[in-house]
């Protein structure tokens, strides 16, 4: 029997009618689960009470598979098929993956995508992400009492379409309805209900277990843009275990962590990760490591000592900082809030640090191991339309223009760099030779002119276009893009109804940085662009006249003279060689605007030609 | 007769409406729908109709317009666990059936 929860007033949903969504935040790390109820979000916790499910999937021999804590526990025993911090491979071959050799996996090149082999044979990423999410689905169903309609799933701000894909890829595959992504800082933002706020600019700085992530993001009219993005992959709350663990050591005389035995080192890092969970609200905390023969080894940290201890990890995680507000060209007075995320956030030093840096206190009511899922819960109650229709839809931005190659290698731009999404744009364009009946469409991303300083994320082809003359096809070409950032273009045939379709899903996308330094190129080269773009054109324009004169030539040679012939055969070398040697654009222009002159007579001669064999042997009533 | 909450039933609502910041009481009223007739709706209160009936339990309002007031007279609502699963539960005397979801019922 289910149980009812309070709604907000003239909402109570009609039985059986409440859509049952969530909000994942699926962590390199950990992952946990969160849902609306009673119009307040909570993150699911299981039957033992944890809310966080470490990220660890092991593949046991036959097919059992165990998601967890109880993965996590095995990592040491059988580190092979004990996959860790899999998001790190999402979308990634294995050239992307530089930390490759350092572990201890056997990863398989597949196309696209790494492949890890395991006892239970060969997986990719996307199907170890799907273990986790069907552990989270499972504890959202048996905690709601029934089939979870939709979820958002939250990711990096820098993931691109590849790792984006790949995430969506892992939601189907575990059998979730993906409402849609969600940038991890932008959920953080949501959940502290900064998207209320008319307009702003803030920084979101998240600590997890192993990753350090800067954010800084601007809000306007609902939307959120990301302005810049940071951080450090192999930077988070492990390593001040470690620094810790090293301590201890260095107290005691002995060598190091690495050369304590692996027990040993596993039970010091636990007595680690405990003290500085402890101080983060006490002043001292008391670590013992339990000796081979029984006798414990014991020592007392001060906050003090382990704000010494974790100060060039902060400092660390301060100029990443630094340096996305740089990227961003903002000073630390532009920021008008700061938020912190991920459970490493809870230690005073990395509070302080933020604190001293923005001058400014920094957001922190929320669980900062939670907020990031609780943003994508209320993101998912709205998307499944549970709360009222005036509710806000938060919208995100594309980073890149997005257009296709047109000839002479230009880009022509459909959707411009931050329009919000989702977005649908077309448009017309035509055939360029006689009788052509297939088209070859590329889509291109980037702020550039030319294909050629673009990044290209697909090719396809509109074949079965019935011969028409050049310019008479009209093919249109839609681009939509859905809310999460992902790409499908059609072209489309409007006399015949022919279509083709691509859904763009690019081995590997961009990167963040990538992103920027083309943007910076786009805005250095402008003007250059313009040039090359005209100089483009113009060569267009003057083969288009080349082919149209030769074909004229081809059909009524008969209606020139001699003289005549040859004049035009120049000026169509004089065009023809220009092109060859890539003159520059007033010659070009010069040249075919010539060609154009001493074929003007011929033109009006073929045209009258056509008339009169149109009217030949008719009388005027019949025309009448 | 009246409509009561049990103690659990009240510190719940008490606590949900101290977490949503604001809302008077709670709203019980009984809609036609659901596969049994009739439903339970429980909502958060910012303001009351002229001709709505009050009702105090453990502190807490509880709210009923009259036409739902007739159906629901004598219920008790008690906020129980079951499982990872937590949530209101009505004992309604009115009820001859209730379908198997709990949401709805008849008269």
């Amino acid at each position: 029997m289910a149980l009812l929860q309070i709604a907000e007033p003239g909402q109570s949903a009609a039985p059986h009618q409440h859509r049952l969504a969530a909000g994942i935040d699926l962590g390199t790390t950990n992952s946990l689960i969160a849902t609306v109820q009673s119009a307040v979000a909570r993150a699911l916790p299981d039957e033992e009470g944890a809310l966080l499910l470490p990220s660890v999937v092991r593949y046991l021999p036959g097919n059992g598979i165990v998601v967890g804590r109880e993965a996590q526990d095995s990592q040491a025993e059988d580190p092979e098929n004990t996959i860790v911090s899999v998001k790190r491979f999402m979308g990634r071959s294995l050239t992307d993956v530089k930390e490759a050799a350092g572990l201890p996996y056997r990863f398989v090149d597949a196309p696209g995508m790494v492949g890890i082999t395991t006892v239970a044979g060969e997986r990719s990423p996307v199907q170890v992400s799907a273990e986790i999410l069907t552990a989270l689905r499972e504890r959202a169903e048996v905690s709601l009492g029934g089939p979870l309609a939709g979820v958002v799933i939250t990711v990096p701000a820098y993931f691109d379409d590849a790792q984006r894909q790949a995430t969506k890829d892992a939601a189907r595959l575990a059998g979730l309805t993906v409402l849609r992504l969600l940038n991890e800082p932008t959920a953080a933002a949501i959940a502290y209900g900064l998207d209320k706020a008319a307009e702003g600019t803030f920084a979101i700085y998240d600590l997890g277990g192993g990753t350090f992530d800067i954010s800084i993001l601007h809000l306007t009219k609902g939307v959120f843009e990301v302005l810049a993005t940071g951080g450090d992959s192999a930077l988070g709350g492990d390593d001040f275990d470690h620094a810790t663990a090293e301590w201890f050591c260095a107290q005691h005389g002995l060598q190091g962590l690495a050369a304590l035995p692996p027990g040993a080192q596993r039970s010091l890092l636990a007595a680690a990760r405990k003290a500085k969970e402890t101080l983060s609200s006490h002043e001292t905390a008391a670590m013992s490591l339990p000796g081979a023969d029984g006798a414990a080894q014991h020592a007392i940290l001060s906050s003090t000592q382990f704000a010494e201890l974790g100060a060039p990890l902060i400092a660390r995680t301060l100029s990443a900082t630094k340096r996305a507000l740089r990227d961003a060209k903002l000073t630390i007075n532009d920021i008008t809030g700061v938020v912190l995320v991920g459970g490493s956030t809870r230690m005073p030093i990395a509070r302080d640090a933020v604190r001293a840096l923005f001058e400014r206190d920094p957001l922190v009511d929320i669980d900062p191991d939670q907020v990031v899922a609780i943003g994508a819960a209320l993101q998912a109650n709205v998307l499944a339309g549970n709360s009222g229709g005036d509710e806000w839809l938060l919208l995100d931005v594309c980073p890149l223009s997005l257009g296709i190659e047109t000839m002479g290698g230009l880009v022509e731009k459909i959707i411009p760099r931050n329009s919000t999404l989702p977005i649908a744009r077309a448009q017309e364009f035509t055939t360029f030779k006689d009788g052509q009946t297939a088209m070859s469409l590329h889509v291109v991303q980037g702020e550039r002119e030319s294909v050629a300083h673009c990044r290209s994320l697909a090719r396809f082809e509109l074949r079965g276009i019935p011969p028409a003359v050049a310019g008479s096809v009209h093919i249109r070409v839609s681009f939509q893009i859905d809310a999460d950032g992902l790409l499908s273009v059609t072209a489309r045939d409007q006399a015949s109804g022919i279509e083709a379709h691509i859904e763009v899903k690019p081995t590997y996308g961009l990167a963040d940085a990538q992103i920027s330094a083309m943007l910076q190129d786009a805005i250095g080269s402008s003007k250059a662009d313009m040039l090359l773009r005209s100089l483009r054109e113009a060569q267009v324009d003057a083969r288009r006249m080349l082919d149209a004169t030769e074909a004229a030539l081809g059909q009524d040679a008969a209606l020139l003279s001699a003289q005549e012939i040859s004049t035009i055969h120049q000026a169509m070398f004089r065009v023809g060689d220009m092109l060859e040697t890539e003159a520059p654009l007033d010659e070009l222009r010069l040249a075919t605007a010539v060609l154009g002159a001493v074929t003007d007579t011929f033109a009006a001669r073929r045209m009258n030609a056509s008339i009169s064999q149109a009217l030949a042997g008719r009388t005027m009533d019949s025309l009448v | 007769m009246s409509v009561s909450l049990t103690p659990a039933a009240a510190r719940h609502v008490e606590k949900s409406l101290a977490k949503r910041g604001s809302g008077i009481g709670l709203r019980l009223a009984v809609k036609t729908s659901g596969c049994n007739g009739f439903a339970y709706a429980l909502e958060f209160v910012d303001s009351t109709n002229a001709d709505d009936e009050c009702f105090e339990t453990h502190g807490v309002k509880v709210i009923v317009d009259p036409r739902s007031l007739g159906m629901l007279a004598g219920t008790e609502l008690d906020f129980v666990r079951e499982g990872l699963n937590e949530g209101f539960k009505f004992t309604n005397p009115n009820a001859k059936a209730n379908c198997g979801c709990g949401e709805s019922f008849a008269v």
